[in-house]
């Protein structure tokens, strides 16, 4: 990490007014970066994939109106939602939606300065145990603070877009979410790129799940195939919360993808339904991860993943179901479907289970779209290309077709169409 | 328009090198039910799904038309658009697609493009086959086939049938499995179609659905090749009979074919 300095560090965290605690976990971070090792990612080597060059860019321009944003941001937002635009470093358009009582949603750099002590309390408390999570920790930039009050129901979506433009760019956003006690919210966050040219991206979204609390939040990605695409995601779920997760990671370049939820409370509930549709030489290591500390704690995760052309996807669940949980139940389904010679994939199912009164099972497949099926379809009259079409939107959609917004579902289901005929 | 002709001349057909049928000969006509009736392990089904074109049977020798052309030539979805249906004995279940978005695709694979049917007149359409079939309304948004009774899966077959309106239909086996009551159902599907623009064949070893189907001729099926024809006193004489004295008058000793699975 020798490009930059310390001083670069401190100049960073005062250009966005931080408070002093903030640049010193930014600090401590930085000098951690070399000496920590890379993440260790099953069947996924990433000894040579470029984490820590980048170039810092600075927006300079600010959108009034949605109809300035190019189109290839505007076409992601969705309708009737309350949206922030962040590129690069920092947000350059919101919409300013009536929100209720006490709901924040706002760029991280205006909490700093809005909502300190809230932020004190939740953010940066994840030990840094890796390279890659410490160079996110040393240089968020932007983000977003989400926090629902207790017994708020926020209806409309909250949308975050993470724009990432220019050579070698950097972007590290960072979304914290508080949800209070009984309160519900639903975040759809989408990331892109629009140049060509090598860039990184290194993101964190942690969501803190009240008691009784329901929080959803979609990441899709759509970077494109020069970028090394990092996203972790934390969720720390209360007494009978329920955490929801989508996650379609629609990247073509390097991507490590994970989610760990932390069910560390009675009765909490989590979902995770991902998809990943790879094209091109599209190199991808998903993991969903979930840790049961409470008793009647439940969780389903639902992977799957289509692979293209050269296409790579490791599709890890982790389940571990922790002595004292009783009454637990953990499901996890990972499939892989390739549809070209040189496609790869593994779904590899992990339970762990250190306590006797529980239930849990697993499924996991790779494999290629069956002949039969292209029999039967294709025996109907529908071309081998479109009957092909059909059994692998028909994969993903056992997934897709439960994402409770059809503004999304449709978003996703656009991206994975252009990749049709890429 | 001149009559629909479904011809097969001194078809053969091999799986994985072993030969299965060795030398049928068959000439459908619109307006015709034909049957062909035989034990397990003659070739019937296997005639069937090497007239749809299955990837796994090879056509070794012979020559099929429908109306003049040449089908063996055609991709497995061409002999579908040239008006060839198979009912199959165990279709597919697909997850994702749902029974209405596939049939869609499917008539409007056969319509062309710029000639899509209108959503309206499909679902009017589709209600009422349903309703001939006594299909509950919940088949048309359940994935294709997925978690489907056996007899669920047989009426769903009858129904694409329906559906899409083929020249030809074979239908293998589609009896088996069915109780008196889906039986007649299915018959009375079968029976809606029935006219002289379209022909059927009937793949059973029971001559019961051919109580509820009326056959114009009935097919002997044994060692992979037809080896009697006649009217549907045929077909009554080998309920009443069974297979032994066909076997006795044509001196055949083990009527199967390949390997019995």
């Amino acid at each position: 990490m020798s490009v930059f300095s310390r001083e670069q560090i401190t100049q960073l965290s005062q250009s966005q007014n931080e408070p002093k605690w903030a640049l010193e976990k930014r600090l401590e971070a930085f000098s951690a970066i070399d000496s920590l090792p890379l993440p260790k990612l099953e069947k996924t080597n990433i000894d040579r994939w470029n984490f820590s060059e980048f170039q810092l860019y600075q927006a300079s321009e600010k959108f009034e109106q949605a109809e300035e944003l190019p189109d290839a941001v505007s076409r992601l937002i969705l309708e009737e939602s309350n949206v922030l635009v962040q590129k690069n470093d920092a947000a350059v358009y919101q919409t300013e939606k009536a929100l209720d009582q006490g709901v924040i949603f706002t760029s991280l750099q205006t909490a700093y300065k809005q909502h300190e002590t809230l932020l004190k309390k939740y953010l940066f408390r994840q030990d840094t145990t890796d390279r890659v999570a410490a160079i996110h920790q040393a240089f968020t930039q932007g983000g977003a603070f989400i926090y629902v009050p207790r017994n708020v129901s926020i209806k409309l979506p909250l949308q975050a877009v993470f724009w990432l433009d220019g050579k070698n760019a950097g972007m590290f956003p960072h979304v914290l979410i508080v949800a209070e006690e009984n309160s519900r919210v639903e975040i759809v966050t989408n990331f892109l790129s629009t140049s060509s040219d090598a860039a990184v991206s290194n993101s964190v979204i942690e969501a803190f799940v009240g008691h009784g609390a329901k929080v959803q939040v979609a990441t899709v990605s759509h970077f494109g195939n020069t970028v090394v695409d990092v996203m972790n995601r934390f969720a720390t779920v209360g007494r009978d919360g329920d955490m929801e997760w989508i996650v379609a990671d629609l990247s073509d370049g390097r991507i490590i993808s994970k989610s760990t939820t932390n069910l560390k409370e009675t009765g909490g509930h989590v979902d995770v339904k991902s998809v990943a549709f790879g094209a091109g030489e599209m190199r991808s290591n998903i993991t969903s991860e979930i840790l049961h500390f409470g008793t009647h704690t439940t969780s389903d995760i639902q992977a799957r993943s289509v692979m293209k052309d050269k296409a790579t996807s490791i599709i890890n669940s982790i389940t571990k179901i922790e002595k004292g949980a009783s009454k637990s139940d953990g499901q996890q389904t990972g499939k892989v479907l390739m549809l070209d010679p040189e496609a790869r994939g593994d779904a590899n199912p992990i339970l762990l289970i250190d306590e006797n009164d529980v239930t849990a099972g697993h499924a996991a497949s790779v494999g290629r779209i069956d002949p039969l099926t292209l029999f039967y379809l294709m025996s109907r009259g529908i071309s081998k290309e479109e009957a092909s079409k059909l059994i692998i939107r028909g994969f993903l959609d056992t997934i897709i077709a439960d994402i409770p917004s059809a503004p999304l579902r449709e978003s996703i289901h656009e991206t994975i169409e252009g990749k049709f005929t890429s | 328009m001149s009559t629909p002709n479904l011809s097969i001349r001194d078809l053969q057909v091999s799986i994985e090198d072993k030969q299965i049928l060795k030398g049928v000969n068959l000439s459908v006509n619109g307006g015709e039910i034909h049957a062909i009736m035989g034990p397990n392990g003659t070739g019937k089904s296997t005639l069937a799904s090497a007239l749809m074109g299955h990837p796994k049977y090879e056509v070794t020798s012979g020559s099929v038309t429908i109306n003049g052309e040449d089908l063996l030539e055609m991709e497995v979805d061409e002999r579908a658009r040239a008006g060839l249906f198979l009912a199959m004995q165990y279709p597919s279940e697909v997850s994702g697609v749902t029974n209405s978005d596939f049939l869609r695709s499917a008539i409007n694979a056969k319509r062309g493009e710029g000639n899509e049917i209108s959503l309206m007149k499909f679902i009017r359409e589709m209600d009422k086959q349903m309703e001939v079939l006594e299909m509950d309304e919940s088949f048309a948004t359940r994935y294709l086939n997925e978690g489907f009774s056996g007899g669920e899966k047989k009426r769903n077959e009858i129904l694409q049938m329906m559906m899409l309106k083929p020249t030809f239909s074979i239908l293998d086996e589609i009896d088996s499995g069915l109780d008196i009551d889906a039986l007649k159902i299915v018959a009375a599907g079968v029976n809606e179609m029935r006219s002289p623009d379209r022909g059927v064949i009937i793949i059973t070893h029971y001559q019961r659905l051919l109580n509820y189907i009326k056959p114009d001729f009935v097919h002997v099926f044994m060692q992979g090749k037809i080896v009697k024809s006649g009217g549907p006193e045929l077909a009554e004489r080998l309920e009443q009979e069974g297979y032994d004295w066909v076997k006795e008058e044509l001196g055949i000793v083990d009527e199967t074919v390949g390997h019995r699975v």
